[in-house]
């Protein structure tokens, strides 16, 4: 189970986020839309600690941390243990410029989980054939188009078998083309009932792909639902207006 | 064989002597100390507490601001005044390592600074500690950028290594002195000093390549294919 309670995060005066609770369900697709600015990055990066929430509560599995005032800051081996607990994508890929695609999924597997070599290649593979990229294995990432390196930094996410993978904007910076690849794995994915939080402005890849959407606005949800309820009977009339964008481009049979 | 031909052969070997027993080993226990130094600044400049910072970025506007010749006199003729002495050659390493440690601290600072802060989230994210993603994933990005301008600190410093003549190292330059004011031939022997120091320095421009070479392979591979 994932949950999120009342998590607050200052940068600072700034207040961007704003008593947020939040619940994934194991197996589940969960999309995080509104407009820029609004928290959805802050959000993912509080879950894996790039960022530390200013106060709440945060549960993966099994780990557990609070945070303000009452609590001890968390240490570093707690903020490892609930870090290993989610994979990141990044909007920007982010691989290692100077590891092969092989050698970026295996860096996780070898110096956190200290596999030895041969194991941790093998898995880097198998990772690697998942997510259609096995005959680029030993390709620079500077070699690789935008999509194809998304997909290698999909495989890094998941090297060491994250309960929820998180991913930030990971279609953003593609050409429609490029992104269509890197959805292909999402759904992939998702068939396969890996629990997903998805930050996207692609509201079309949000109302197809997950089974729960949230909308933020101003550091705060404005509304959550499903998918369906959420894009067709938004209850606020924000949600409305910002959604409203997406009904001419949603696909017939949806 | 003319006859400044003849003198040039003669006088080879004891200048050669001098560079490889002095000058050599000068430069490299130099420079080893000076990067260690300057590494160590930069990190503390950029990571460390406040006060320390402060410190080491004092000590990087004093030798920075100073000449070196200043600071190998200061350090040789003027410490013993307070009671400390040092050998020629200790003094020689330390005042070079402390003007190294001021230079390369900057060139270490810059390329830490260059690598994307994304590349320390992509490492953390994967579950890699400070130190993890410092050695795996900064610093080699850090070191392709680094290398050209530390080799330009390496062959600075042979030649700054000449300024150790003056606390009565008997390193290239000195021997060139001796032999010069003995033959009357400065034109002659000079020529053939900064002969040598050209040779010493090319060989070293050469392991700069190497290095950016290694440590680029990934930018070079990326040229090809496009």
């Amino acid at each position: 189970m994932i949950q999120l309670h009342n998590i607050d995060k200052h940068f600072g005066s700034q207040h961007v986020l704003k008593d947020v609770s939040l619940q994934v369900a194991p197996g589940q697709v969960t999309a995080l839309i509104g407009p820029s600015g609004s928290g959805k990055s802050t959000l993912l990066r509080c879950i894996n600690l790039l960022e530390i929430p200013s106060a709440g509560q945060i549960t993966l599995g099994d780990a557990s941390l609070q945070f303000g005032h009452g609590h001890a800051q968390p240490g570093r081996q707690d903020i490892h243990r609930l870090r290993l607990q989610t994979g990141m994508v990044f909007q920007n890929f982010q691989l290692f410029p100077h590891r092969t695609a092989l050698e970026n999924v295996m860096e996780g597997l070898l110096v956190v989980k200290k596999w030895p070599r041969a194991q941790a290649e093998a898995r880097a593979r198998e990772l690697l054939q998942q997510v259609g990229m096995a005959h680029k294995a030993d390709a620079w990432p500077g070699t690789l188009s935008g999509g194809q390196q998304q997909r290698v930094a999909i495989a890094r996410a998941l090297a060491q078998s994250p309960g929820l993978l998180l991913c930030d904007e990971p279609t953003s910076a593609l050409d429609p083309e490029l992104a269509s690849e890197v959805v292909a794995v999402l759904r992939q994915l998702a068939a396969n009932k890996m629990t997903m939080l998805i930050a996207t402005h692609d509201l079309r890849l949000a109302a197809t792909l997950a089974d729960t959407v949230v909308f933020l606005e101003d550091g705060r949800i404005v509304e959550q639902g499903s998918s369906r309820q959420l894009f067709l009977q938004p209850q606020n009339p924000r949600t409305a207006s910002y959604v409203s964008t997406l009904k001419e481009g949603l696909p017939e049979d949806w | 064989m003319p006859e400044w031909l003849k003198l040039m052969v003669e006088s080879l070997p004891p200048l050669l002597y001098a560079g490889l027993v002095f000058t050599v080993p000068l430069t490299l226990l130099s420079f080893a100390c000076g990067l260690s130094l300057g590494f160590v600044t930069a990190l503390v400049r950029l990571y460390g507490p406040k006060p320390l910072a402060d410190g080491f970025r004092f000590y990087v506007w004093l030798i920075r601001g100073t000449p070196l010749l200043v600071q190998l006199f200061l350090i040789f003729y003027g410490l013993p005044k307070a009671g400390i002495v040092f050998d020629p050659l200790p003094a020689a390493v330390i005042g070079f390592s402390l003007n190294v440690g001021a230079y390369t601290s900057e060139v270490i600072r810059a390329a830490l600074l260059a690598v994307p802060r994304g590349q320390w989230e992509a490492a953390y994210s994967i579950g890699l500690t400070w130190a993890q993603a410092m050695r795996r994933t900064i610093l080699p990005q850090a070191s392709r950028v680094a290398v050209p301008p530390l080799a330009n600190t390496f062959i600075s410093l042979i030649k700054d290594t000449s300024l150790a003549a003056v606390l009565t190292v008997p390193e290239i330059f000195q021997a060139a002195q001796r032999i010069a004011s003995v033959t009357y031939e400065p034109l002659i022997l000079y020529t053939e000093t900064a002969l040598i120091y050209l040779a010493f320095s090319s060989v070293l421009s050469a392991g700069q390549q190497k290095l950016e070479a290694r440590f680029g392979q990934h930018l070079h591979q990326a040229q090809e294919t496009k």
